[in-house]
């Protein structure tokens, strides 16, 4: 299977990491990421103001170019796929905003069409975690692992409707599949202050601090996330067990860690 | 104060919020990360922009605290979207001439080697026009 592949600034930069373990790991899968030809940076997060068009193109761009190829549109970092699809939601259902972006648009209107996948949405709903465990060659075995959602992942709910966004499971889920045990904690679905560690990196502080505390007391031993800027917070922050991206535990359950240069 | 009426329709607008909903329960507020370090809370912004109140808010830090966490638009009972009228107020404060509250020249003195090119990015989109 095909789908179309938005990758981001950050994961062609510092975080690497992410982009190509999930290149690799997709390969075992049976998917293929196709790069977005020209893709441009969806600008971190979304305004949610009606009348902010040209801040939005860079996404509906990436969705038409989806549309033109019939696939769906992959991404991986929490905040393109945050960005991403609440333009493509403001797409269908924002009339006034369609029309002002489609003014900008080449060859033909987009009318919010692409069907938009968190790569973690592409394991659970297109692989399927029962064919994600059958290919696990290197189990987690006896690994106490927490997942960190932050806010992206899951808000707004009405738009993202990736799980529930108070009790979610999709990346529980994920550590089960990969023969690892989930450490639940309240604070998985909580801010580690995002963009704010430039303006102010207290604030940072306290919210990762809070964040990794409570993971710990929970009993985990290593945190996932699919955000760079979640990682960098908690790292920063004082994080003393390991804080991976989701794609690096995948590539080396399904065996394919070494064949990168990441 | 003249002008407030014409402000205040336009944040509406902007945001598509309805402050009338509001029921003044403080969850929004309750669940925000960053109501420590803000002066205006994010029911008062849906408050104050109900009552036209909203040179204060132009004028806060409190936008610039604003994590877009989201936290408030899921959480509250009511579906009023607080963090859609924080973002129509920053949103009028820095599209005025000159009052970008990041400039590019200050960014340098924010890095180090280690930062993600997503917080640069988003900070810019929050804080500049
Ligand atoms: S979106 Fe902003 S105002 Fe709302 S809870 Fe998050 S930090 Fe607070
Ligand atoms: S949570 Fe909603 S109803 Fe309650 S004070 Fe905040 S905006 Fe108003």
């Amino acid at each position: 299977m095909k789908v179309s592949y938005f990758p981001g600034c950050t994961l062609k930069n510092k975080a690497k990491d992410l982009d190509v373990y999930a290149r690799k790991s997709a390969e075992a899968l049976g998917v293929t990421l196709e790069e977005i030809e020209n893709w441009q940076c969806c600008g971190g997060v979304f305004s949610t103001a009606r009348d902010e068009v040209a801040t939005k193109l860079s996404s509906v761009r990436a969705l038409k170019e989806a549309a033109s190829k019939d696939q769906p549109l992959v991404t991986v970092c929490s905040a393109c796929h945050n960005v991403i699809k609440q333009t493509n939601h403001a797409m269908q259902t924002d009339k006034e905003f369609a029309s002002k972006v489609n003014n900008y648009i080449a060859d033909g209107v987009y009318e919010g069409e692409t069907e938009v996948y968190h790569y973690l949405e592409m394991l659970r709903d297109v692989v399927g975690y029962d064919e994600l465990k059958k290919k696990v060659v290197n189990s987690f075995k006896g690994k106490k692992i927490a997942a960190y959602y932050g806010c992206l992942l899951l808000r707004p709910n009405s738009v993202m409707k990736m799980d529930d966004p108070e009790n979610p499971s999709i990346m529980e889920d994920f550590i089960s599949a990969i023969g690892a045990t989930p450490v639940v904690y309240a604070k998985r679905n909580e801010c580690c202050g995002g963009y704010i560690a430039m303006e102010s990196p207290e604030l940072a502080k306290k919210s990762s601090n809070a964040v990794i505390e409570n993971a710990k007391a929970a009993g985990a031993e290593m945190i996932i996330t699919a955000c760079p800027l979640c990682r960098y917070n908690l790292i920063k922050n004082g994080a003393d067990i390991p804080v991976v991206y989701f794609t690096e535990l995948l590539a080396e359950a399904l065996g394919v860690k070494e064949d990168t240069n990441a | 104060m003249h002008n407030n009426k014409y402000l205040q329709e336009e944040l509406i607008r902007m945001s598509g919020v309805n402050p009338k909903k509001c029921m003044r329960c403080g969850k929004c507020s309750a669940t925000c990360p960053a109501y420590d370090e803000m002066e205006y809370h994010p029911h008062q912004f849906v408050n104050m922009v109900e009552s036209g109140d909203i040179e204060p808010l132009l004028a806060s830090k409190s936008l610039y605290r604003c994590l877009s966490c989201f936290a408030c638009i899921d959480r509250c009972p009511r579906g009023v979207e607080p963090a859609k009228l924080v973002e129509a107020v920053r949103l009028a404060a820095i599209r005025q001439q000159g009052a970008n509250h990041l400039t590019a020249d200050k960014v340098p003195t924010m890095l180090d080697e280690d930062i993600p090119q997503q917080a640069i990015v988003s900070a810019f989109r929050k804080y500049s026009k």
